[in-house]
C-alpha cells in the first residue's frame, strides 16, 4: 500500500534593497555599470577601510518588518560571517546573526484551499557579494565588485508551506508588499529577489519533520514550482527505496529539470560568527518606528477598496490593477492627470495587457509615462481620434513613449468633423456605387455599412463615424 | 645647531620665525636617517623625494599664512600600518610587500593638514603583533639606547626613530600597549588616546575594538600638540566619537595641586623589575611633592586582562587579516594549482610565525562550540575590567604605574617564549580593554642604563588629566638624548 506524504517547505528570500547607495559606503547601487566602476576602498575590502551603515537600509528593513507584522529589534547589531571566496573582498560578510532587525512576523496568503498565515522567523540585513566572471577562453576568473556591498535583506520564513501553490502565493504576496513599500523592485530574473527553498517530506500525521535539503538557483516562479515538485518526488523515491535523505544544499538546473548536490552538512563551513567591531549598535526607538509607520504606503487591500470607493472602479478592475505595483502606480498617476479613472483602467486592462502578452513582457517592464497614457485617454474620449487610430497610436506610446497629441497633430490623424467636406465626399461615393444605393432602398440595411466603409477609406480612417452614418442616411432618404 | 635634537615644538617655532626653512628641517631629518639607520633600522620606507617636495609646498603655505600651527614644517614618521596614498604600506609583512594604497588614512591626512612632512614609514611588529619589533619581515629595529636591545613593540620603529632623532615626531598605534611599551623602552613619550578619539580609517586593523592611533614624541608638549593635530571626529569611522574638546595643549600646566593619583598595588607585584619599581615610585613621590594627593588602592581583575585581551584581539585579527589572500593586492605565491592552493600557499608564505599563531588562536576561539566559552567570556571580562576602572576613577583623576615590568630585553630573547612575551603587556593591556587614555614618559634608567617608562592612565575623555600630571612630572627632570642621537 502506498503511503501518503506531506511536503514541508520553508523559504529564505534575499531581496536587494532599492537604496541609491551601498550599505556601507557611498558607491552607487546601479545595475549594469562597467565592471568595478562602482567601487571604493570599502566595498573592495582595501586594508584599513571601514564600513559606515546606510540608515536607509535600516528604514527599508523596518518597513518590510512592519508590513509583515514582525517585532522590531530595538538594539541591533551586525555580525561578521567569515568565509573565503574571491567575490567576497574582505573574506567575511557583514550580516546579522544574533540580533536580526525583525522577528516573529507573518503574512496571510490565499490559495484555492483558503486562507493561511505563513510565519516569518526573522528578517536580517546584510551585504551582497561581488560577481565572479569566468573566462573559459583565457582560463582565468576575474571579479567585478560593483554588486559588492549592495544592501540585502534576508527574509526567513517558518516551515509553514505545504505545496508549490502556497510557496508561489507567499512569494507573490511578499513581492507585492515589498514593491508597494518601494523597498525593492523584486525582479527574480535580475536577481533582486532570490529564493532558496528548504524542503522535507514526512508521512501524513508524523510528528517530526523529515531531513531537509536546501535548493538554490531558482530564477523564476516557474522554476521554483518545478524544483519543489522535483525535490518532493526525489525525496519520496529515496525513502520508498529504503534510503535516507541527506541534509545538503542542492542546485537546481531548470533546463534539465533536475538538481545536483552542491555540499552536504558534513562539509558545511564554520562561519565563526562574531559581533562586527567596526560598527556601533543601531538603536531603534519608538519615534523612529512611528516615523517609518507614518510613511508606510497603502497596501493592496486598502488600495483595492479605495479604487472602488474613490474612483468607482468595478471590483474586478481594482483587483487586477492593484495586483501589480507598476499598473497601480500608472493608473493613479494617469487618473490624477485626466480624471477619467474607468477610461484609464480600460486602457491598462485591455490594450496594455494585450501588448504585454504579445511582447511576452511583465508589467514592471512598461516604459510609457502616465502623461502619455492620459493624453491617449483624452484624445479617444473627446472623439478627437477614432478608436482605431487611438489604438494604433497607443502601440507607439507603448513601444516608444511618444507624445500622442503631437504625433496625431503631425501625422494629421485627427478625426474630420467638417460636415461640408464629409457631404461632398459621401455624395461622390453614392454616385460611384449605385448598386449599393439600390440594395439599400430594397431593404438591405447592410448596404449602408459598405458605403460607410468606402467613405472611411476615402477619408483615410479619420472621418467622424457618427457624422458619416448620419449624412449617408440623410442623403439616401 | 642640530635641528633634530630640538623638540618638535621648538623646531616648529624656529620654522615659524623663519630661522629655519622647512627644507632645512626635512634635510636634517633625512641626513640623520642616513647617518643612523644602519645602527637602528627604524624605517621600512624613507620617502626622500616626497618629503623634499612636500617641504617646499609646506614652506609656501607657511609663507602665505595658510599654515600657522605649532608643528607646521616638522618632519614626522608614520607607522607602516597606516595607509599612505602612493607610498608603500607593508605592515612589516611579506604579504603586503608590494602594497601601494589608493588612499591616505584620516589621521595621516590630519597630520599633513597641520603642515607636518611625512619622511617615511616606520618598522613594526608584523601587523602590530608583538612586543619587540622582531616579528617584522624587514629586519629588527634596534634600541637607540643600546643597539643590542629591542626597542619594544609593536610601534618600535616609530619610538626608535624619535629616540634616535631621525624625525621630530611619529605616529604609532596601540592595541595592547604598542605605543606606551616601546616609548618606555626607548625613553620617549607616547600617548594612547581614548578609543574613538583618532580616526581608524586607513589604519590596517589588528584588533578593531582596541586599536587606536596616537602620538610618539620627545616630550609631553609635543605629544599633546601632535594629538591635537590628529584627533578629529571622522564620519568614515563608525567608532569615531565627536568629543567636546580637542584642546589637549590646554592641559600643559605645571600644577598638580589637589590632583588625586591612585597607585594600584596589583601593578607592583611579582615579576616587576626592582629598578623599574624604584623609578616609578620615585616619580609618584615627585608628583606628591608638587601637591598631588597620592594613595595606593586595589584595582582587581588585573590577572584576567591578558587572557581576555589575547582572545579578543586574536579573534578580531583572524577575521581582519582574512582579506590578505593574494587575490586583490599584496603577495601571491608564484606556483599554485587552483583557488584553495593559491590561498593556502600565499598566506603560508606571506605571514610570519607570530601572525599565524594569532590567526590560529583567533580562529579557534571563534569556532562553533567554543565561542561562548572563550570569546563571549572574554567580552564579559572586558566589561568587568571597565567597571573596575570606573570604580577607581570615581576616586582618582589619574592611575599611576609602570608601563612595562622590565626595561628592554636583548634582541633574540623574547620570541622563543611567546607566553612570557605576552605577560610583559600586563600593565598596558587593560587600558585598551577599557578604552582609556594612557601615556608613557621617561622616568629614569635602570642599572644597565636603559630607559624606564612611567605610565599614567586617565578616565575616558580625560586625556587632559594625564597630560597635566605628565607635564608636571616632566618638569622635574631634563630630557635625556639617546646614545645613538648624541
Amino acid at each position: 500500500m502506498s503511503k501518503e506524504y506531506e511536503t514541508v517547505i520553508g523559504l529564505e528570500v534575499h531581496v536587494e534593497l532599492a537604496t541609491k547607495t551601498k550599505i556601507f559606503c557611498s558607491c552607487s547601487t546601479e545595475f549594469g555599470g562597467k565592471p568595478n566602476s562602482h567601487t571604493c576602498p570599502v566595498c573592495t575590502g582595501m586594508p584599513g577601510s571601514l564600513p559606515v551603515l546606510n540608515k536607509q537600509v535600516v528604514e527599508y528593513a523596518m518597513a518590510v518588518g512592519i508590513a509583515t507584522n514582525c517585532e522590531i529589534t530595538r538594539h541591533n547589531k551586525f555580525d561578521r560571517k567569515n568565509y573565503f571566496y574571491p567575490d567576497n573582498p574582505q573574506n567575511y560578510q557583514i550580516s546579522q546573526l544574533y540580533l536580526p532587525i525583525c522577528r516573529n512576523g507573518g503574512i496571510e496568503i490565499e490559495t484555492e484551499y483558503g486562507k493561511k498565515t505563513i510565519g516569518i522567523h526573522e528578517i536580517h540585513m546584510e551585504e551582497d557579494a561581488g560577481k565572479l566572471v569566468h573566462d573559459e577562453w583565457e582560463d582565468v576568473s576575474v571579479v567585478d565588485f560593483n554588486r559588492s556591498g549592495v544592501p540585502l535583506i534576508e527574509i526567513v520564513s517558518e516551515p509553514d508551506m505545504r505545496s508549490a501553490d502556497e510557496v508561489i502565493a507567499y512569494l507573490d504576496k511578499l513581492r507585492l508588499i515589498i514593491q508597494y513599500l518601494g523597498a525593492s523592485d523584486c525582479k527574480l530574473n535580475e536577481g533582486s529577489m532570490r529564493a532558496d527553498v528548504n524542503l522535507s517530506i514526512r508521512e501524513v500525521g508524523a510528528p517530526e519533520f523529515g531531513t531537509r535539503t536546501e535548493m538554490k538557483n531558482l530564477n523564476s516562479f516557474r522554476a521554483i514550482a518545478r524544483a519543489i515538485e522535483g525535490e518532493r518526488a526525489r525525496q519520496i523515491d529515496l525513502i520508498e527505496s529504503g534510503e535516507k535523505v541527506v541534509q545538503e544544499t542542492r542546485r537546481w538546473d531548470d533546463n534539465k529539470e533536475t538538481s545536483h548536490a552542491m555540499r552536504s552538512k558534513e562539509d558545511a563551513q564554520d562561519y565563526r560568527y562574531f559581533p562586527e567591531p567596526d560598527l556601533v549598535p543601531v538603536v531603534i526607538d519608538d519615534d523612529w518606528i512611528a516615523r517609518v509607520k507614518a510613511r508606510q504606503p497603502q497596501m493592496r487591500t486598502e488600495k483595492m477598496a479605495r479604487y472602488q470607493e474613490e474612483f468607482g472602479l468595478p471590483a474586478y478592475d481594482a483587483e487586477i490593477l492593484t495586483g501589480d505595483k507598476k499598473l497601480a502606480d500608472l493608473f493613479e498617476a494617469a487618473t490624477e492627470i485626466c480624471h477619467k479613472p474607468k477610461k484609464v483602467s480600460n486602457w491598462l486592462m485591455v490594450e496594455t495587457m494585450r501588448l504585454l502578452k504579445d511582447n511576452n513582457m511583465d508589467p514592471d517592464q512598461i516604459t510609457f509615462s502616465p502623461v502619455n497614457l492620459a493624453k491617449i485617454v483624452n484624445l479617444a474620449d473627446a472623439g478627437a481620434v477614432t478608436n482605431t487610430v487611438a489604438k494604433e497610436v497607443f502601440e507607439l506610446v507603448f513601444k516608444e513613449d511618444i507624445d500622442p497629441e503631437r504625433y496625431v497633430e503631425e501625422k494629421g490623424l485627427k478625426t474630420v468633423n467638417d460636415e461640408g467636406l464629409l457631404r461632398t465626399t459621401i455624395e461622390q461615393i453614392i454616385k460611384d456605387n449605385p448598386q449599393s444605393v439600390e440594395d439599400y432602398h430594397n431593404g438591405k440595411e447592410k448596404a449602408i455599412g459598405f458605403l460607410v466603409g468606402q467613405t472611411m477609406k476615402a477619408m483615410k480612417g479619420k472621418a467622424n463615424p457618427g457624422m458619416v452614418n448620419q449624412i449617408i442616411k440623410e442623403l439616401l432618404s | 645647531m642640530d635641528l633634530m635634537s630640538l623638540t618638535a615644538t621648538e623646531l616648529g617655532r624656529k620654522i615659524k620665525a623663519k630661522e629655519v626653512s622647512v627644507t632645512e628641517a626635512v634635510t636634517a631629518a633625512l641626513e640623520a636617517i642616513e647617518k643612523r639607520e644602519s645602527m637602528v633600522h627604524s624605517f621600512v620606507t624613507v620617502d626622500k623625494e616626497g618629503a623634499l617636495s612636500c617641504a617646499k609646498e609646506v614652506q609656501r603655505k607657511i609663507d602665505d599664512g595658510t599654515l600657522s600651527g605649532p608643528l607646521a614644517g616638522v618632519p614626522a614618521a608614520v607607522k607602516d600600518n597606516m595607509c599612505t596614498k602612493g607610498l608603500l604600506t607593508t605592515c612589516s609583512s611579506k604579504i603586503l610587500s608590494n602594497f601601494m594604497p589608493t588612499y591616505t588614512a584620516s589621521a595621516v591626512l590630519n597630520l599633513k593638514e597641520a603642515g607636518m612632512v611625512v619622511i617615511g614609514k616606520t618598522n613594526m611588529d608584523e601587523f602590530a603583533m608583538g612586543s619587540t619589533t622582531e616579528t617584522s619581515a624587514y629586519g629588527v629595529t634596534k634600541n637607540p639606547w643600546n643597539t643590542e636591545h629591542v626597542p619594544g613593540g609593536s610601534s618600535g620603529g616609530s619610538c626608535a626613530a624619535v629616540a634616535a632623532e631621525e624625525c621630530s615626531v611619529a605616529l604609532g598605534s596601540d592595541t595592547g600597549g604598542s605605543i606606551r611599551q616601546p616609548s618606555s623602552f626607548c625613553g620617549v613619550t607616547g600617548l594612547k588616546p581614548t578609543y574613538g578619539t583618532v580616526s581608524r580609517y586607513g589604519l590596517i586593523a589588528y584588533g578593531s575594538s582596541l586599536d587606536q592611533i596616537g602620538p610618539v614624541a620627545k616630550d609631553v608638549t609635543d605629544c599633546a600638540a601632535l594629538l591635537e593635530a590628529i584627533a578629529s571626529y571622522d564620519s568614515k569611522d563608525s567608532t569615531s566619537i565627536r568629543r567636546e574638546s580637542y584642546h589637549f595643549t590646554e592641559a600643559l600646566v605645571d600644577d598638580v595641586k589637589g590632583l588625586k593619583i591612585g597607585i594600584p598595588r596589583d601593578y607592583f607585584g611579582a615579576g616587576l623589575d626592582e629598578d623599574v619599581r624604584a623609578a616609578v615610585l620615585a616619580a609618584a613621590k615627585a608628583l606628591e611633592e608638587k601637591g598631588a594627593i597620592v594613595e595606593e588602592f586595589d584595582l582587581g581583575l588585573v590577572e584576567y586582562a591578558i587572557p581576555a585581551y589575547y582572545i579578543i584581539a586574536c579573534a578580531e585579527a583572524s577575521s581582519n587579516l582574512a582579506r590578505f589572500d593574494g587575490v586583490k593586492y599584496g603577495y601571491r605565491t608564484t606556483d599554485y594549482e587552483g583557488l584553495h592552493n593559491m590561498y593556502k600557499k600565499s598566506r603560508s608564505e606571506g605571514f610570519g610565525a607570530e601572525v599565524k599563531r594569532r590567526i590560529m588562536l583567533g580562529s579557534f576561539v571563534l569556532s562553533s562550540g567554543y565561542y561562548d566559552a572563550y570569546y563571549l567570556k572574554a567580552l564579559r571580562t572586558k566589561a568587568l575590567i571597565k567597571q573596575e576602572f570606573d570604580k577607581a576613577f570615581a576616586k582618582y583623576d589619574v592611575i599611576l604605574g609602570p608601563a612595562a615590568p622590565t626595561t628592554a630585553p636583548k634582541i633574540g630573547q623574547s620570541l622563543g617564549d611567546p607566553i612570557k612575551m605576552y605577560l610583559g603587556d600586563i600593565y598596558t593591556i587593560s587600558v585598551n580593554l577599557a578604552g582609556l587614555p594612557g601615556i608613557s614618559l621617561p622616568c629614569g634608567t635602570d642599572r644597565a642604563g636603559l630607559p624606564i617608562g612611567l605610565q599614567l592612565i586617565g578616565d575616558c575623555f580625560k586625556e587632559n588629566n594625564i597630560i597635566r600630571a605628565a607635564y608636571a612630572y616632566e618638569r622635574t627632570r631634563a630630557y635625556e638624548h639617546s646614545p645613538v642621537a648624541r
